[in-house]
């Protein structure tokens, strides 16, 4: 920082007082910024874990369902819920992840770079905007209303379907996207036509990234409420038919129970049914990104 | 048939260039040697491929080239095209179903739609309007946009521009990872925790500013817009912070090390070079949280603390409310006679109408500006 050895007119001074404050206190927002946005995480887990440990650690919780269990009352689990979750994502999901992937090789294998790709694109852009009540609301016109079906589990899922969609669709054709040109070439030249390339070849190499995509999307699924809300009555009971009216989730199981007065065991059952909810989709967020890290197809 | 007619070769054997399509794979020689020739000439690497290749001919002897079906491509091909149509059609018949169910209620509205406040939807008089519905969205939304930008703007330059690699990982794992939490845990939590923990901030606001309307004291502190506010500003931190920090990391090195070049501190680099460069990504990612704010449901219904019907409005922050989603939720169970659930189809239409616009032009600016998400 010594000026003497150079150009007299050049002055290789510290940046001037006011300079440095300002870049100072630049320091301290973002440092101030990145704590704040830190913070809500550790404060929603700790505050679902510390009230809702104590009940998932009992294999009651899940092995036995609400039948017969009053807010007043201590037992039952949340078996009936998790099955209902699991079973409305499965079934949403084996609508969503075909008609996602497909979409996507439509974009990139097929539509790239035409007036088509982008109208898609740009639906899809819209798609992954529509808010959960209104995907709702849609499935409720036309399932209720105008086909005259009535609540279900299924109309759940469809409505879902809405939400995953955009989802899975993204993840396949970014990943789609970095599936290098030279080996549909390579496939192509030995003879193998275009859609047994995308099979076999393609969809393969973007394997891990899809399956990325596909949990991502469950998770997000699985803790989506105003379907549920709408589209079919909680049950309190197990019941495996997605085609009944009445259905346990964890997400309604916590919506049922949580205006109860807070000395209740009921009450204690809404945080054990939040923290329940929360451990599977974490898991499959981790799990997502597990896949993904191991993929073989790397960003550049 | 030969196999040059699929589309598999198509790819692999481009057409030869000729002189109208220099850019395939010709140079054009500009040269003034070549006077004798008016047009530039065109030298192809390829000018001894002819254009089509008779593989049963030009094939070595001994190797057979087996015929391709077209089958399983025409099958497949169009397969991915009804999926893709299929999702735009979804989109669309989104709007045509809702506005098909909510256009009778409309219709017998005896209230202004866009001004009424009230919302009598049993029986045969209809008198419904979303006046207080959009008052409360649009305020709960742009509060929680106005909190959770200018955070996440600092929480994307610090991953970008201050730390280290090894230790933007992990914070990047953190923030991304509030996007996994179910909203309704959000609304528990919010309700439970937060609300209680932002009273003393909320009296605060109303000893000292209350007169202004917009902060003037409402009936629950705690089931407040701006809890609820609050909270929609953790959920759309993630999605903020996720584009924020893609856009800044693709700001140019030489424009950074241009600014540096100069002499510039780190906050004069981030004003004059990543700032600017990201602006564009940045405002688009603010509509997308606008976005998700407008249409969260079940965090703010279980906030918000719903008004008595017929009480007087407060436009505070610190009043409870009801949005378009919350007011839908709140009354699922209602569903029963097609008047009454046409007019909450129609709350919905408008927040689908509301969600569509925002998202569209989150969209253009992010496809004018010059980085990508």
């Amino acid at each position: 920082m010594s000026a003497t050895t150079t150009d007299p007119q050049l002055s290789f001074r510290r940046p001037s007082g006011i300079r440095t404050v300002k870049n100072a206190l630049a320091t301290i927002y973002v440092i101030v910024a990145t704590v704040l946005a830190v913070i809500p995480l550790f404060w929603v887990l700790y505050t679902v874990i510390t009230k809702g440990l104590r009940l998932i650690l009992t294999s009651t919780w899940w092995l036995q369902s609400q039948r017969g269990i009053t807010p007043r009352r201590e037992g039952g689990g949340a078996y009936h819920a998790i099955v209902g979750t699991v079973e409305m994502a499965l079934i949403c999901a084996a609508i969503a992840v075909p008609l996602g992937i497909l979409g996507a090789i439509f974009l990139i294998e097929y539509a790239k770079g035409t007036k088509v790709a982008r109208g898609v694109s740009f639906m899809v852009d819209i798609l992954s905007g529509v808010p959960s009540i209104v995907a709702a609301l849609f499935i409720y016109a036309l399932f209720i209303t105008i086909l005259g079906l009535g609540r279900s589990a299924i109309a759940v899922s469809l409505a879902l379907v809405l939400l995953m969609l955009p989802v899975v669709l993204r993840s396949t054709e970014e990943m789609l996207k970095l599936v290098p040109q030279e080996l549909r070439e390579a496939s192509y030249a030995l003879g193998v036509s275009k859609w047994k390339t995308i099979i076999r070849v393609v969809i393969p190499a973007a394997f891990g990234g899809i399956m990325t995509g596909v949990m991502l999307g469950l998770a997000r699924v699985m803790g989506e409420t105003a379907p549920l809300l709408i589209l079919v009555s909680y049950a309190v009971g197990i019941n495996f038919s997605p085609t009944s009216d009445t259905m346990g989730a964890l997400p309604t199981m916590i919506n049922t129970g949580r205006d109860q007065a807070q000395q209740l065991p009921g009450y204690e059952r809404v945080w054990a049914a939040a923290l329940t909810l929360i451990i599977i989709v974490m898991l499959l967020n981790l799990l997502a990104r597990a896949i993904a890290r191991a993929s073989k197809l790397k960003e550049r | 048939m030969s196999v040059t007619d699929t589309d598999a070769t198509e790819r692999v054997e481009p057409e030869p260039a000729t002189a109208e399509d220099p850019s395939v794979s010709g140079v054009v020689d500009h040269s003034p040697v070549s006077l004798h020739s008016p047009v530039p000439k065109v030298v192809t690497h390829r000018a001894a491929v002819p254009a089509t290749i008779d593989h049963a001919e030009q094939a070595p002897r001994g190797v057979r080239l087996a015929k391709i079906s077209k089958t399983g491509d025409r099958i497949f091909r169009s397969l991915a095209t009804t999926s893709a149509l299929a999702i735009v059609l979804l989109v669309l018949f989104v709007g045509i179903f809702l506005s098909a169910l909510a256009l009778p209620s409309l219709q017998a509205d005896q209230d202004n739609f866009l001004t009424s406040r009230n919302w009598t939807v049993a029986g045969d008089q209809l008198r419904f309007g979303i006046a207080g519905l959009l008052w409360t969205t649009v305020l709960s939304s742009v509060l929680a946009m106005a909190i959770a930008v200018p955070v996440a703007v600092g929480v994307a330059l610090c991953l970008t521009q201050y730390l280290h690699k090894r230790a933007s990982g992990p914070v990047s794992f953190i923030v991304d990872l509030l996007a996994a939490v179910p909203s309704i845990i959000f609304g528990l939590w919010g309700l439970s925790v937060l609300g209680p923990f932002l009273a003393p901030a909320a009296e605060w606001l109303i000893s000292k500013i209350g007169w202004i309307p917009l902060f003037s004291r409402g009936v629950d502190p705690k089931g407040s817009v701006f809890v609820a506010s609050v909270v929609l500003a953790i959920m759309i931190l993630p999605i903020v912070t996720a584009i924020s920090r893609d856009v800044f990391a693709q700001t140019p090195r030489d424009h950074i090390e241009a600014a540096l070049a100069l002499g510039a501190t780190r906050w004069e680099v981030i004003r004059t070079a990543v700032l600017p460069y990201g602006r564009s990504g940045v405002i688009s990612a603010s509509m997308l949280g606008l976005g998700r704010a407008l249409g969260e449901t079940i965090a703010v219904m279980i906030i918000l603390t719903t008004p008595s019907v017929g009480g007087p409005f407060s436009p505070s922050i610190f009043a409870g409310g009801e949005t378009f989603a919350s007011k839908i939720a709140n009354n699922a169970s209602e569903f029963d006679s097609p008047s009454k659930t046409g007019a909450f189809i129609a709350a919905g239409l408008v927040l689908f109408v509301v969600t569509f616009a925002v998202n569209a032009i989150a969209r253009v600016i992010a496809e004018r500006g010059g980085a990508k998400s």
